[in-house]
C-alpha cells in the first residue's frame, strides 16, 4: 500500500542528514558538552554550529537562543517568563483566542496568577485585527503573545504590524510570536518581525520532535522556569540565573542545526507547496466531485492562508469517521485538532464555525515531500469515502 | 533474615470434598502471578500457603501479586524463625522494630499448630509480650484495642512472626467456576462486570465489536488495556475483535431507526454466542446495569436474551453508576474506560430509541434483514489476541 502523509503541520519525517547528524552525536560524538576535556568541546561545538545555523535564519544574534525540549516549553518560557518578570509594570497581556494549546493555556496559568488576559477574537480563518489589538492594548500591557501561522487554518498575522503598534504604545512591553508553523517555510526575520521573542521547534521542519529553541533579545529579560546547572548561562552572564539549565541534547540539537542548514533557499520554498494547495482547492471545488457525492465542500482556509495548511469541511462525514477511513487506506491527514465525542475543538469554536463545519473538518498540510499524486490520490478516497460512508443528521 | 509470604484461604476453606482442587487451583495462580517477578517456593499446610522467593531477593513486588490473586482471604509478610523461644522473641523485636517504634499498644497473639511445642498459645503470647515490653518503653499492651497484633505461628517446621496481616483480593480462585465471555465496549461498566465475574473463580473470553472507520484504532487500543489491567486479576485473556461495520450498516438501513439499538444488542449476542460456544464457554457476561440508559430497560434485556441459548451473566444489574465508578477506580481501569473515543454502542445511537420493544416487534423488522451470510463473515473475520498484564501478548 503506498502511503500518502498530508499531516506535515503535526510533524514531519526526519530528514536523512539530519538523522545522520544525531546518530553521530550519540555514538561517535557523544560526550558532555560542559565536560572539559576534548570531548566535551567536540560536542559543545556541535551546539555552536546549530545554534549559529538556527541564529542565521532567523538573523538573530548567536547569543539570543536558547534551546528548548520544543515548542511548546518555548512558548511556556517565553510567555510566563516575560510576564512574571514585568509583573511591577502593569498586568494587562494580550493573545488571541485561537493560539496553540501551549500558548492559550500558558496564559490561562497567568489568568490563575491574577493577570489581567485579554484574548482577542479573529476572522473566521483565524487572522487578529490590528483594531482589536490596538484597543486592548492599555497603559498596563506587558506582554503580547500572536501566532504567525494558524496551526489550524494556516491563517497569517500581521505580526511586524502588531510589533510596531505595541511598541509605539507601550515602548517597554514585550512582543512575542509562536512562529513554529511558519519557521522554515515563511520568513521569519527577527528585524522585519519585531519581536523580543520567537519560538520555533524542529520536529515540523525534518529534525527530530524532542528539540525547540527561543529567540530572546538581548535587552528583553525572562524569569527562569527552571533552575538548575549553568549549561546555556554563556548566553547571558549578566541574568544570576540560566534562562534554560540542563544538559543540552546534543544528538537532537545537531540534528535541528542540520535540518536548519539543509532547508532550500528561501524563495524556493513554497514553490511546489503552493502548487500542490492550488490542486487541491481545484479539485475540491470543482462541481462535478460535489455534485457526484452530494456534498458541499467548505474552505475554511483562503488564499491569504500559508500554503501549507489547508482546511476544508466535508459538512456531512465526521471528521473522525473520515479520518480512520483514510487511515484504513494509507492516506494520513488531521480533524483539524482533536475532535472528540460531542466535544468541539475549541479553536475552530473561537473561529465561529458552525457545529456541521466544525464536526467535519479535515486539515491537510504539505511539505516539501509530497507530490500531486498524494493530493490526487486522497482526493480519490475522499471521494470514495463521501460515496460510501453514514452522514450525520 | 528469612521473609516469607503466608496466604490464608479464607472462604475456601469450607469447600468440603473439592477444596484439595481449589487449592491446587490456587497454588497454580499464586505460582503464575509471581512468575513474571520471579521464582517462587510454594508449600502448603494447614490451610495456610507459604510462598518463598527463590533468590531470596524482596517480598515487595510479590506482596503486590499476590494481592490480586482471587481465592486469597488474606496475606502477611512474615519472619521466619527457628521454634524456641529466644530466637522468637528476638526475630519478633527485629523484624516489626519500625511497626513497634511508631505505635503506643501492641498485643501478641499466638497459634500453635504443632502441639508438640512445650509452650501452649496463651504461654507463648506471655512470654513474647514481655520480651516486647522491655524492649521497647513507647509501648503498653491493650488486648482490646492494640495498634498492632503481633503474630506469632508455631508451625510444623518452624515458627512465623508477622504483624497485621493485609486484606486478599476475596473470592475463589479464577479456573473453578468455568469460563464465560465478556462483552467488552470500552465503557466503565464491561471492564468490571469481568472483574466480577472472575473474582467469584470465572476464567475470561473477550469479545469486543469494532466498527471501523466510524471507531478507531484507538478505540480498540482502550479496548486492550483495559482488559490488560483485568488480566493482572483474571489472568491472561483471549480476546476476539469481531468486525460490526457491515452488519451495523444493514441495521441501520433496514430496520426502523427507533429498535435499532435493541436490534443491534440481539445480533452482538448472537455473535457473541458463536465464539463463545466455540470457546468453550458456559455463558455471556455484559456490563449492563437496570435502567443506566434506555436500551437497558428490562424489557429491553428480555428481547436480548430471547435470542441467547447461554446464560447471560449481569453481575451489575443491580449497582447504582457511583458504585459501579468504586470498583473501577479500585481496578484502576476507570481513567482509561472515559478516554473519549467513539465505540460500537455509540456509532448511529436513534435519537429517541424505543424503551419498551416487544420480541415480535423485533423478530418481524429483523426479518427483513437477510444477513447470515454477514453473520458468517463477521464471526471468521474475528481477529484474536492473547492480553496479559502487559498488554497484548
Amino acid at each position: 500500500m503506498r502511503e500518502v502523509y498530508l499531516d506535515n503541520a503535526s510533524t514531519t519525517r526526519v530528514g536523512d542528514k539530519p538523522a545522520r547528524a544525531a546518530a553521530d552525536a550519540m555514538t561517535v560524538c557523544w560526550g558532555n558538552p560542559s565536560s572539559r576535556h576534548s570531548m566535551g568541546v567536540a560536542a559543545e561545538s556541535i551546539i555552536k554550529q546549530a545554534r549559529a545555523a538556527i541564529s542565521a535564519e532567523l538573523g538573530a544574534k548567536d547569543g539570543d537562543v536558547y534551546f528548548t525540549s520544543g515548542g511548546t516549553e518555548a512558548n511556556n518560557m517565553a510567555i510566563l517568563g516575560a510576564a512574571r518578570a514585568r509583573r511591577k509594570n502593569g498586568l494587562r497581556v494580550i493573545t488571541s483566542a485561537v493560539e496553540h494549546a501551549s500558548v492559550n493555556d500558558a496564559f490561562t496559568q497567568l489568568e490563575r496568577e491574577g493577570f489581567d488576559v485579554v484574548r482577542v477574537k479573529t476572522s473566521p480563518t483565524g487572522v487578529v485585527d490590528l483594531c482589536d489589538v490596538a484597543n486592548a492594548i492599555d497603559d498596563q500591557t506587558i506582554l503580547c503573545s500572536f501566532m504567525l501561522v494558524n496551526n489550524e487554518t494556516g491563517a497569517i498575522n500581521p505580526i511586524s504590524d502588531i510589533s510596531a503598534l505595541l511598541h509605539q504604545r507601550r515602548p517597554n512591553a514585550v512582543m512575542h510570536c509562536d512562529a513554529v508553523q511558519g519557521f522554515g517555510k515563511l520568513p521569519v526575520k527577527v528585524s522585519s518581525l519585531g519581536c523580543e521573542l520567537i519560538t520555533v521547534s524542529g520536529h515540523k521542519i525534518h529534525a527530530p520532535m524532542g528539540v525547540g529553541a527561543l529567540y530572546c533579545s538581548r535587552r528583553t529579560t525572562l524569569q527562569p522556569l527552571m533552575f538548575g546547572g549553568s549549561q546555556q548561562r554563556e548566553l547571558r552572564t549578566s541574568a544570576p540565573d540560566s534562562y534554560r539549565p540542563g544538559t543540552e541534547p546534543v544528538p537532537l540539537i545537531a540534528a535541528f542545526g542540520e535540518a536548519v542548514r539543509g532547508l532550500p533557499a528561501p524563495a524556493q520554498r513554497l514553490v511546489s507547496i503552493r502548487t500542490l494547495n492550488a490542486l487541491l482547492r481545484e479539485r475540491l471545488a470543482s462541481p462535478s466531485l460535489n455534485e457526484e457525492v452530494n456534498a458541499h465542500m467548505t474552505f475554511n482556509s483562503d488564499e491569504a492562508c500559508a500554503p501549507t495548511i489547508f482546511s476544508f469541511a466535508t459538512g456531512c462525514i465526521k471528521s473522525e469517521t473520515m479520518l480512520n477511513y483514510l487511515s484504513a487506506q494509507g492516506i494520513y491527514v488531521s480533524s483539524g485538532s482533536a475532535c472528540s465525542k460531542g466535544k468541539k475543538s475549541r479553536v475552530l469554536e473561537a473561529l465561529g464555525l458552525a457545529d456541521s463545519i466544525a464536526d467535519s473538518t479535515l486539515r491537510i498540510s504539505f511539505s516539501a515531500e509530497n507530490t500531486e499524486e498524494d493530493v490526487e490520490l486522497f482526493c480519490e478516497a475522499l471521494r470514495n469515502g463521501l460515496k460510501t460512508l453514514v452522514r450525520f443528521k | 533474615m528469612n521473609e516469607v509470604i503466608l496466604i490464608k484461604y479464607g472462604e475456601l476453606a469450607l469447600k468440603g470434598l473439592n477444596r484439595s482442587t481449589f487449592e491446587a487451583v490456587l497454588v497454580k495462580n499464586v505460582r503464575r502471578a509471581a512468575k513474571s517477578i520471579g521464582p517462587v517456593d510454594i508449600q502448603r499446610s494447614q490451610s495456610t500457603m507459604r510462598v518463598r522467593a527463590k533468590d531470596g531477593g524482596p517480598l515487595d513486588e510479590y506482596a503486590d501479586a499476590i494481592a490480586k490473586v482471587f481465592g486469597v482471604a488474606a496475606f502477611s509478610r512474615a519472619c521466619e524463625c527457628k521454634k524456641d523461644m529466644t530466637a522468637i522473641c528476638e526475630c519478633a523485636c527485629e523484624y516489626l522494630k519500625a511497626k513497634l517504634l511508631s505505635v503506643r499498644s501492641f498485643k501478641v497473639e499466638s497459634k500453635r499448630s504443632d502441639k508438640s511445642f512445650p509452650l501452649k498459645s496463651p504461654q507463648i503470647s506471655a512470654q513474647v509480650g514481655e520480651y516486647i515490653l522491655e524492649h521497647f518503653p513507647n509501648l503498653v499492651v491493650d488486648v482490646h484495642q492494640p495498634d498492632i497484633i503481633v503474630h506469632v505461628e508455631v508451625r510444623d517446621f518452624a515458627a512465623y512472626v508477622h504483624g497485621n496481616p493485609d486484606p486478599g483480593a476475596g473470592g475463589l480462585p479464577v479456573g473453578t467456576g468455568g469460563r464465560a465471555a465478556i462483552m467488552i465496549s470500552g465503557g466503565i461498566d464491561s471492564p468490571v462486570a469481568a472483574w466480577m465475574m472472575a473474582k467469584r473463580g470465572v476464567e475470561l473470553t473477550a469479545i469486543h465489536f469494532a466498527s471501523p472507520p466510524y471507531t478507531s484504532e484507538r478505540a480498540e487500543q482502550k479496548v486492550i488495556d483495559l482488559l490488560s489491567k483485568v488480566s493482572e486479576w483474571s489472568g491472561t485473556i483471549r480476546l476476539f475483535i469481531v468486525p460490526f461495520t457491515a452488519i451495523q450498516e444493514r441495521i441501520r438501513d433496514d430496520c426502523p431507526e427507533e429498535l435499532f439499538t435493541v436490534i443491534m444488542r440481539r445480533y452482538m449476542i448472537r455473535l457473541a454466542q458463536r465464539i463463545a460456544r466455540r470457546e468453550g464457554c458456559l455463558a455471556l457476561i455484559s456490563g449492563e446495569s437496570l435502567g443506566q440508559v434506555a436500551s437497558q430497560t428490562l424489557t429491553a434485556m428480555v428481547c436480548t436474551d430471547a435470542v441467547s441459548d447461554m446464560p447471560v451473566l449481569r453481575p451489575l444489574v443491580g449497582m447504582d453508576k457511583e458504585e459501579i465508578v468504586r470498583i473501577s477506580r479500585h481496578i484502576d481501569t476507570f481513567d482509561i474506560s472515559i478516554l473519549p473515543y467513539e465505540d460500537c454502542c455509540t456509532v448511529f445511537t436513534p435519537r429517541h430509541p424505543r424503551t419498551r420493544p416487544t420480541v415480535e416487534m423485533l423478530e418481524e423488522a429483523e426479518a427483513a434483514l437477510h444477513i447470515d451470510d454477514l453473520i458468517e463473515e463477521a464471526v471468521s473475520g474475528a481477529a484474536k489476541l492473547w492480553i496479559g498484564p502487559r498488554g497484548r501478548q
